[in-house]
């Protein structure tokens, strides 16, 4: 089993409504930008590889039946998640909506349960209950895994909220998307969050479509960062692609929000390399613009090209990671695979909790 | 070790696609991420791209072979320091996958393949399954004796329904300090309709917050709140502007405990007025009972006394499920008697006999019940002697009770201001005939707000409500009098 598979759909040329990839692309790595020692670089290269190949294998789980329903893969987006992950604190929470593996995986949770979970197994973190868009973890303070576009924005203000009502001095990074941006909740969280001055970081991860739609088809506004302008939430673009980018922007956003003064958002301009869900045929970019993102700005290749230059570390120094890795998402994948799916009596358990 | 690469799906029903060429060629090195085939489906054209390294050893599926079924090993990669020229295929092209549920490869080389392949796509018509295990609606009949809930000798003191509600949120709030009320006006302005008086000024604004008029965002921000562990009672200004939150009671409250495979409850409580008002139009007057009572996940309230007002909010802000209470707008300002004691809870999902009788049974609950009560006085002066139980809570719905009072009197007449269809006399009906089908000496009748959109003028309003005449009128008529 060697392949993952894509429909990418041959692009039509000269179709209407095609983004320009060198409009808004994502910027190169300034000369001042932050740099990482050697044991950072060596950590998010671990962290996003994992995240890349558990995606790799979800993919072509999906493709051999094992898989089911709505897959949402997040390659391409690594280095946003591990980026503020290396950012946050003890008992920081997270929240986020359907294309949830990366982030769950950053959180620190078991591959194996992540990987039932999208087989629909009885091992799965939501006991096979859940699927890929419905996980959560209150360990690990991931709150979900949400499949209603937009409504994680709400509720992550509601966990800073928490927060802040028990002066725990933790915050909750909220991740959505450039789609989920144009939802009304949003500004009405906004707004909660900057009057009561909630501990809480808004990320929009900018990957340039919501499903089909481009931004600059689905936005008035195409510059996120500034969505907060009109509540007063100060906001920054960040260089998605970028680990050392997101990790510094997350240090300051973070900072921000534990100290008292209210939320913060961060755009990080990033780019999925798949489609939108597994069966996107994904006819709205160009072939292009898709092979220039992943040669140019890969985040993983980034760091990788860091290792190798700057800490000269050997190619079998990586090779040693990779197995590694690969070791750790074989495993989950061969668990998810055997693991029986959940016994019928669970259909009726898990509905109320008992009163007391 | 050699790798077969087999023909992908990639969407839940795709069967079989087009190898329409191969984009590297024998002896090739190929690395992750590098595209090797394209296929073709009759909807898309999509790429096989490789994730491991290694060489292409041998291509077993030409270029423009159609109808290459899912799972067909179409080429050997070779690893690493293999000697690609000597690498065979490791298995035959199995015959065409069958429609669905084929066993995958993985699971024939572990010698699953007599096991079903768990695909969750196709169906679970062929997938041997027991028998659920049917939720416990009746168990062995042991009707709830709501007169034990008030012990014998209990002082009483009259008191609204408005300040009943006030007193149970009051009690908690001091009983637990994460217990919290939100919404518009609650705090500064004392309530919309002066439900949360006198809270801001015991408990400060921490604890009792001024919302936005968002009520989308703050039910949210409610139910996040909740998943941390914190009570919050949010308090809608009327539950016809819950309709801009209903995604957060349904979706993000309701069943998130499912979703999570039992981690993730919310305790949280959504209350508010509910039904029609007075003169207010078609958007502010809805009885949504049934709306939030056909949510698993859910627990629905509708109080009528003051005592049950007071006694069931306790009861919901302890429940550690989600609880939609509504409460009635009229029935603020109505006083009743209300025990004098330290702590006194009512039990959700326990209907109340409101009065005894042995010719027929009117249920309702909530609003509803003042005209069932009325009803049942008129009834008595004709000889028709009226037993009324209030349902108190709509989900779960205590049957047991609803199915003891019919087998007792054979007649059924259901009362409520909600649509009738799909109403809570609807569901009333079908469990009295599901469960007490041979005690029924007539069909169930219901009594409900007409089928239209709620009326301004004064007139129109009143036609479309229920009314006491119409209860009489029902109770006789199954009673063939
Ligand atoms: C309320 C709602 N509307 C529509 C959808 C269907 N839908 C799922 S994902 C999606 C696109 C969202 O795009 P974006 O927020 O940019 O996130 P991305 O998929 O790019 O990560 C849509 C429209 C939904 N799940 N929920
Ligand atoms: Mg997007």
């Amino acid at each position: 089993m060697a392949v993952a598979a894509r429909k990418a759909g041959r692009a039509a040329s000269g179709a209407a409504n095609k983004t320009n990839p060198s409009k808004n692309p994502v910027k190169k790595a300034p000369p001042n930008t932050p740099q990482f020692d050697k044991t950072q670089d060596l950590d998010a290269y671990r962290e996003m590889l994992l995240i890349r190949r558990f995606e790799e294998k979800s993919g072509q789980m999906y493709g051999m039946g094992l898989i089911g329903g709505f897959c949402h893969l997040y390659i391409g987006q690594e280095a946003v998640v591990v980026g503020m992950q290396m950012a946050t604190k003890d008992g920081d929470k997270v929240i986020t909506g359907y294309r949830d593996h990366g982030h769950m995986l950053a959180c620190g949770m078991d591959p194996k349960g992540v990987m039932a979970e999208l087989t629909g197994r009885r091992g799965g973190l939501s006991k096979g209950k859940g699927g890929s868009m419905h996980m959560f973890s209150k360990e690990k303070h991931f709150y979900g895994g949400h499949g209603i576009v937009g409504a994680q924005v709400s509720l992550g203000t509601g966990i800073a909220f928490a927060n802040r009502y028990r002066d725990d001095n933790t915050v909750c990074l909220t991740y959505f998307g450039d789609g989920a941006a144009n939802q009304g909740q949003v500004y009405e969280s906004f707004n909660m969050a900057e009057l009561w001055k909630l501990p809480v970081v808004y990320v929009i991860e900018n990957n340039r479509y919501a499903m089909g739609t481009s931004v600059n088809r689905a936005s008035a506004q195409t510059d996120f960062s500034k969505r907060g302008v009109s509540f007063n939430i100060p906001g920054e673009q960040v260089d998605g692609m970028d680990v050392r980018a997101v990790h510094e922007a997350g240090l300051r956003a973070i900072e921000h929000a534990r100290s008292g003064k209210g939320p913060y958002i961060l755009e990080m301009l990033t780019y999925r390399y798949r489609g939108h869900s597994m069966s996107d045929p994904a006819k709205y970019r160009t072939k292009d613009e898709v092979t220039r993102m992943r040669e140019e700005f890969d985040p993983i290749e980034q760091v990788r090209r860091r290792l190798l230059e700057s800490w000269k570390l050997s190619e079998d120094e990586l090779k040693a990671i990779d197995s590694k890795v690969r070791e750790i998402v074989n495993e989950a994948a061969e668990f998810a695979t055997h693991d029986p799916e959940p016994d019928a009596s669970e259909l009726y358990t898990d509905i109320l909790l008992p009163t007391s | 070790m050699a790798i077969d690469i087999l023909m992908p799906a990639l969407s839940p029903t795709m069967e079989q696609g087009k190898l329409a060429k191969w984009l590297k060629k024998e002896g090739d090195k190929v690395k992750p991420g590098d595209v090797l085939a394209e296929i073709e489906t009759d909807k898309a054209t999509m790429e096989v791209e490789a994730i491991d390294e290694g060489v292409l050893a041998k291509i077993l599926v030409g270029d423009g072979t159609d109808n290459v079924a899912v799972n067909t090993p179409i080429a050997v990669l070779a690893g690493e320091g293999e000697d690609a020229s000597t690498v065979q295929a490791s298995a035959p092209a199995p015959a065409p996958a069958p429609a669905q549920a084929a066993p995958t490869p993985d699971a024939q080389a572990e010698g699953l393949a007599d096991r079903p392949a768990p695909d969750g796509r196709s169906g679970t018509d062929q997938m041997p399954r027991a028998e659920p295990a049917a939720p416990a609606v009746i168990s062995n009949r042991t009707t709830h004796d709501a007169m034990a809930e008030i012990p014998e000798g209990t002082e009483m003191v009259t008191m609204t329904v408005r300040e009943a509600l006030r007193d149970a949120m009051a009690e908690e709030m001091r009983r637990d300090p994460d217990v919290f009320v939100m919404g518009e006006e609650v705090a500064e302005y004392q309530g919309a309709y002066k439900v949360t008086q006198g809270l801001l000024q015991e408990f400060g604004p921490r604890r009792v917050i001024d919302t936005p008029i968002t009520e989308h965002g703050f039910a949210g921000v409610g139910v996040g709140a909740a998943y941390t562990g914190l009570k919050p009672v949010v308090e809608f200004m009327t539950f016809n502007f819950a309709m801009q939150a209903i995604d957060h009671i349904v979706n993000s409250a309701a069943k998130t405990l499912y979703m999570s495979g039992g981690q993730l409850g919310s305790p949280i409580v959504f209350r508010g007025p509910n039904g029609a008002a007075a003169r207010v139009g078609a958007q502010h007057s809805q009885d949504y009972a049934a709306w939030y009572s056909s949510l698993p996940g859910l627990k629905v309230v509708v109080p009528y006394s003051a005592s049950d007002a007071k006694g069931l909010l306790k009861s919901a802000i302890r429940d550690p499920n989600p609880v939609v209470f509504l409460e009635n707008e009229i029935l603020y300002g109505q006083s009743f008697p209300v025990p004098k004691l330290d702590d006194f809870l009512v039990p959700i999902g326990k209907a109340r006999i409101h009065r005894e009788g042995k010719d027929v049974t009117i249920v309702s609950y909530g609003m509803g019940m003042t005209y069932a009560l009325k009803a049942a006085q008129e009834l008595e002066k004709e000889g028709i002697d009226a037993e009324v139980v209030d349902l108190r809570t709509i989900r779960p719905m205590d049957t047991d009770t609803l199915v003891a009072s019919v087998m007792k009197t054979g007649r059924c007449v259901t009362v409520d201001e909600g649509f009738p269809q799909s109403g809570v006399g609807a569901e009333i009906a079908t469990r009295i005939m599901e469960h007490a089908f041979d005690y029924l000496d007539a069909p169930v009748a219901r009594v409900t707000g007409k089928d239209v959109p709620m009326p301004y003028a004064a007139n129109l309003e009143k036609l479309a409500l229920p009314s006491v005449a119409e209860v009489v009128q029902a109770a006789k008529a199954v009673c063939y009098r």
